[in-house]
């Protein structure tokens, strides 16, 4: 006899459970190695590991575990910005108090803000860690150069992120701050005046008409700060992260030493066993063949060295996390995110400063704000980005330094870097400036000359000789990477410790005049 | 004839293909471009910058006032009354004034009692404003206009 319609209904609703778990859950249960892989890859959000990874990118000084670092603070940030959001009031009228009330009134509002705050802070020293570890390893090489511009990428949008954050709580700091970002947006007008074209032709005053939406900080500059953190940044970073995961894949893992260095898609090219094609051959079939011939056989023969994401890769990237939300709850709950009073157009901060990671740029700035604010940054970036492509060398990647001799290029490069650094601050305190000296001088001279464009002339003057020297291209970056480094320290450690009222230079706060 | 065209000959499907790939990517690309238009306002949201500063004899010769909210000082002299903005002409700080003239907070310009630049990362001395007096007699600064420095309105 068949089933009745309700026996059959009541036993679906039986097997409810059972279903439900195997429709999210379309794996065995993860015990084996082949489980595991089956999770990972039917996965979309574990899909983004290969299910086996190389042995040696598992090494804690392979990585430090920076970029996950880096991918946990965005976490925590996404996660503690849209909780903030639902207070946050982005008006200038509401802006300080809607701060204020998460600060003092909102349940757990300070904490979320702190922690806000500090993984804020702890990316970008990630990041700026990150890349110091990729460029060091020599991991941006053929067939990493994309994938190295994608970092910067994301570089610039981690700062960006930062910078519109510093805004949104409308108190002196975020109001002169972005005021004098702004400025620094408008400074081509330096230039534009001394040549007496600004009538015509006016880029500064189009870029800061363009960020803030008027002449000087206001509404329209909070509305547009605040579009761009809470949505434009945050959603150009996610895709970002996704296309530098997806290259990280396609590129063959993170690099390492003792694989033959390929271009992307030529690997068949390099394998003599394989048959050569007939010059007229389609190109089409040809791009299938090499991307066939090329990963497989190299993941083939490495098969041994490598072990289930699930659960060794998995687990250190836990542990990472775990260590990012660690440190930015323990500095949250023992460190208050600063809040000063409501901004004031009228009165300025004295001194008036930036967050730390722009500090040694507002150093570069105190010379010359079009120099300083603009065409330095512009060189450093296009400079870093530009590493891949002018240096060629096949150096293995994944060794620190590339070996010995770029160790020590890289230490003879800090200690001069750090001289020149502290030579280029000190020499201004002590003994002032140009204008000191010719109280006329063109503004073109003190655009030109300044202590900012000196140092940045002296270390490619350093890398050429280096490069002279060695005939290393590697080498020759490892010495200007090294100085820029030493500079950023230097110029940032000045702005933070040493700089007081007026900007002027003081060995330690207990000396700043009391008002 | 040896023109391109003979010795590569292009397929019709080829050449519809690409016609309608660059017909779309103009009407796409033309789009955008009339659309990044927008965040570049075509009207500034500012209100006007021109302030009543008051009689004439409420400043006579030899004062030099702050005028609360303005960030302009005005000095009275005996060739006449004239305004100077103290936004910083670096990066657009505050000045404050010293013996000496004025110098700002931010990254350490100084500025003469005339607003030259004497030290500092400044491109250029304070600015002078344009003063001028409305049909009752009373003074008006028009911090939106530029004047050349040492100009005074002779009351
Ligand atoms: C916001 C930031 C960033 C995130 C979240 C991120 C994330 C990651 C992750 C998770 C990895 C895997 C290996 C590792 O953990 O080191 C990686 C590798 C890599 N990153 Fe980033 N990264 C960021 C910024 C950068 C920057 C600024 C650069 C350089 C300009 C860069 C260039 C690279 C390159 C070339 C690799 C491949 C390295 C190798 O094969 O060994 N990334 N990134
Ligand atoms: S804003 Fe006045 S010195 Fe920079």
């Amino acid at each position: 006899m068949s089933k009745s319609g309700i026996a059959i209904f009541a036993e679906n609703l039986r097997a409810l459970p059972r279903h439900l778990r195997e429709s999210f859950v379309r794996h065995d249960r993860p015990v084996s190695a082949r489980s595991r892989s089956q999770a990972v890859f039917s996965n979309l959000f574990l899909h983004i590991h290969a299910t086996r990874t190389h042995l040696q990118s598992l090494r804690l000084t392979a990585t430090f575990g920076l970029g996950i670092a880096a991918t946990s603070c965005f976490i925590i940030l996404l996660v503690t910005g849209v909780l903030l959001m639902v207070y946050y009031a982005p008006s200038t009228s509401l802006a300080y108090d809607s701060m204020k009330d998460i600060h003092f009134v909102v349940p757990s509002g300070r904490l979320v803000r702190n922690v806000h705050r500090w993984s804020a802070h702890l990316m970008v020293v990630v990041v700026i860690l990150h890349m110091c570890r990729v460029f060091y390893t020599a991991s941006y090489k053929t067939p990493r150069e994309f994938n190295w511009l994608v970092g910067m990428g994301l570089f610039i949008v981690t700062l960006a992120l930062s910078f519109t954050g510093y805004l949104l709580p409308w108190d002196q700091l975020a109001f002169w701050a972005i005021t004098i970002g702004a400025n620094i947006a408008g400074s081509p007008r330096e230039l534009t005046d001394v040549l007496g074209i600004t009538a015509y032709f006016d880029p500064g005053g189009f870029s800061k008409q363009l960020l803030l939406g008027a002449n000087e900080v206001g509404q329209d500059a909070l509305t547009r700060f605040y579009l761009l953190h809470v949505m434009v940044l945050p959603l150009a970073f996610a895709a970002l992260i996704g296309v530098h995961f997806w290259r990280i894949r396609k590129d063959g893992g993170l690099g390492r030493p003792g694989i033959a260095q390929t271009a992307a898609g030529k690997g068949a090219d390099t394998d003599p066993n394989l048959p050569t094609l007939p010059a007229d051959a389609p190109t089409k079939t040809y791009g299938l063949m090499c991307v066939v011939a090329g990963k497989t056989a190299a993941t083939d023969l490495e098969i041994d060295e490598t072990v289930p994401s699930w659960p060794h890769l998995l687990r250190a990237e836990l542990v990472v996390f775990m260590a990012c939300v660690f440190l930015s709850v323990v500095l949250g709950i023992v460190a208050d995110a600063p809040l000063k009073e409501l901004a004031n157009p009228n009165i300025p901060e004295n001194p008036a400063k930036a967050p730390w990671y722009f500090l040694g740029l507002q150093e570069m700035v105190s010379y010359s704000a079009f120099m300083g604010g603009l065409i330095i940054p512009a060189i450093v970036v296009v400079g870093l980005g530009l590493i891949p492509y002018l240096d060629r060398e096949d150096d293995p990647p994944g060794v620190y330094f590339s070996g010995r001799n770029g160790r020590a290029v890289a230490l003879k490069s800090l200690l001069f870097g750090v001289t020149a650094a502290v030579l280029a601050v000190a020499v201004p305190v002590n003994f002032g400036w140009l204008r000191n000296w010719f109280p006329d001088i063109s503004q073109l001279w003190v655009i030109l000359v300044n202590p900012g464009s000196l140092l940045t002339a002296a270390y490619a003057a350093w890398s050429i000789r280096t490069l002279q020297k060695t005939r290393s291209t590697r080498l020759a970056a490892i010495a200007l990477f090294t100085c820029f480094v030493a500079g950023f320290l230097i110029t940032t450690y000045v702005g933070m410790n040493l700089r007081g009222p007026n900007w002027d230079f003081y060995w330690s706060q207990s000396d700043w005049p009391a008002h | 004839m040896s023109g391109r065209l003979e010795s590569e000959p292009i397929a019709r499907r080829d050449f519809l293909g690409l016609a309608g790939l660059w017909t779309t990517a103009i009407a796409i690309g033309g789009a955008l471009l009339g659309m990044v238009r927008l965040p570049k306002p075509s009207v500034l949201p500012e209100a006007s910058r021109r302030f009543r500063l008051g009689r004439p004899d409420e400043f006579p010769p030899g004062t030099s006032k702050v005028i609360a909210g303005q960030n302009v000082l005005v000095v009275s002299k005996p060739q006449g009354i004239a305004a100077l903005s103290l936004v910083c002409t670096h990066l657009g700080c505050i000045v404050s004034k010293n013996e000496a003239g004025f110098s700002c907070p931010c990254h350490g310009s100084a500025f003469d009692g005339d607003g030259r630049i004497v030290a500092g990362p400044a491109p250029r001395g304070l600015r002078w404003l344009q003063v001028s007096a409305a049909v009752d007699g009373r003074l008006i600064v028009n911090a939106g206009n530029e004047v050349d420095p040492g100009t005074y309105y002779r009351v």
